[in-house]
């Protein structure tokens, strides 16, 4: 009864706070993050398996993992 | 966590021999151009932040020792540190105290001043430095930056050494000024001024 949709965390960077300094994608094991243009990091959605270790890694913490529906 | 290391991510080696040489020899401080040379040009030229991103080896440094070495709470740095207001205040002080720097420099070339061999930190405490001077052949001005210089790496290694142990580990990547500075550049490169 009903549907079983499955909800899987996703990275978000705040793009507007982040600082570009790439800690985030040092520490990805997916190679899921990329700094682009030296401006923010972002997140490849289809790459992203929701470890939340950029999350933790980022020293402005401004990466928070977010419920995504598949 | 990309398993293969690569040469770049042993520059925090560098960094480490940068502040040891110092302390032998201030003319070795020169060398520390290179960080802010290096990361300008990729900026500039590159539209990059690639020297933050991988070879600044003072990041690693921290990297290390707050996250192997466990000497970080690994907490969050607070709102006010990570605003814009704090980050782009912190880059114009440190600009007035490099050409403050620069200025005594150039006092000493000029004549009108002597050598001060101290090295200042936290732009307050002087330090005797006396012992890592040797009476070169070079002019005591060029020792002058060299002290001066030493004395803003040394202060802003000493910074992020606090902000990691009370932090994160790369706490100082926030608000470092070289950091703020390049991103500018790469924003002013991208015609935006508000991220992507």
């Amino acid at each position: 009864m009903g549907t079983t949709s499955r909800r899987l965390r996703k990275a978000r960077v705040d793009q507007g706070s982040c600082v570009a300094c790439g800690c985030c994608v040092k520490v990805c094991p997916r190679e899921a993050i990329q700094i682009v243009k030296g401006i923010a990091a972002r997140v490849d959605l289809d790459k992203c398996v929701g470890c939340g270790r950029c999350a933790k890694e980022c020293p402005a913490t401004v990466i928070t993992m977010e419920e995504a529906a598949v | 966590m990309k398993g293969k290391k690569r040469w770049y991510d042993y520059l925090w080696i560098a960094s480490l021999a940068y502040l040891l040489l110092g302390f032998c020899n201030i003319l070795f401080a020169w060398l520390g151009l290179l960080c802010f040379f290096l990361p300008l040009l990729i900026a500039i030229a590159g539209g990059s932040k690639a020297y933050c991103n991988r070879y600044c080896g003072r990041g690693q440094l921290f990297s290390l020792l707050g996250g192997r070495f466990g000497l970080s709470r690994k907490r969050d740095i607070p709102r006010w540190m990570k605003s814009k207001g704090f980050r782009y205040g912190f880059l114009l002080f440190f600009f007035a105290m490099f050409f403050q720097m620069l200025w005594n420099t150039y006092l000493v070339f000029a004549g009108v001043q002597d050598l001060r061999q101290v090295v200042t930190l936290l732009w307050t405490f002087r330090l005797p430095w006396h012992w890592a001077y040797h009476g070169t052949l070079v002019h005591p001005g060029v020792a002058q930056f060299a002290f001066g210089f030493y004395s803003v790496m040394l202060t802003s290694t000493v910074l992020g050494l606090v902000t990691m142990v009370l932090f994160k580990p790369r706490s100082w990547c926030v608000y470092c000024p070289m950091g703020t500075m390049t991103q500018l550049i790469c924003k002013a490169r991208c015609g935006s001024t508000k991220g992507l």
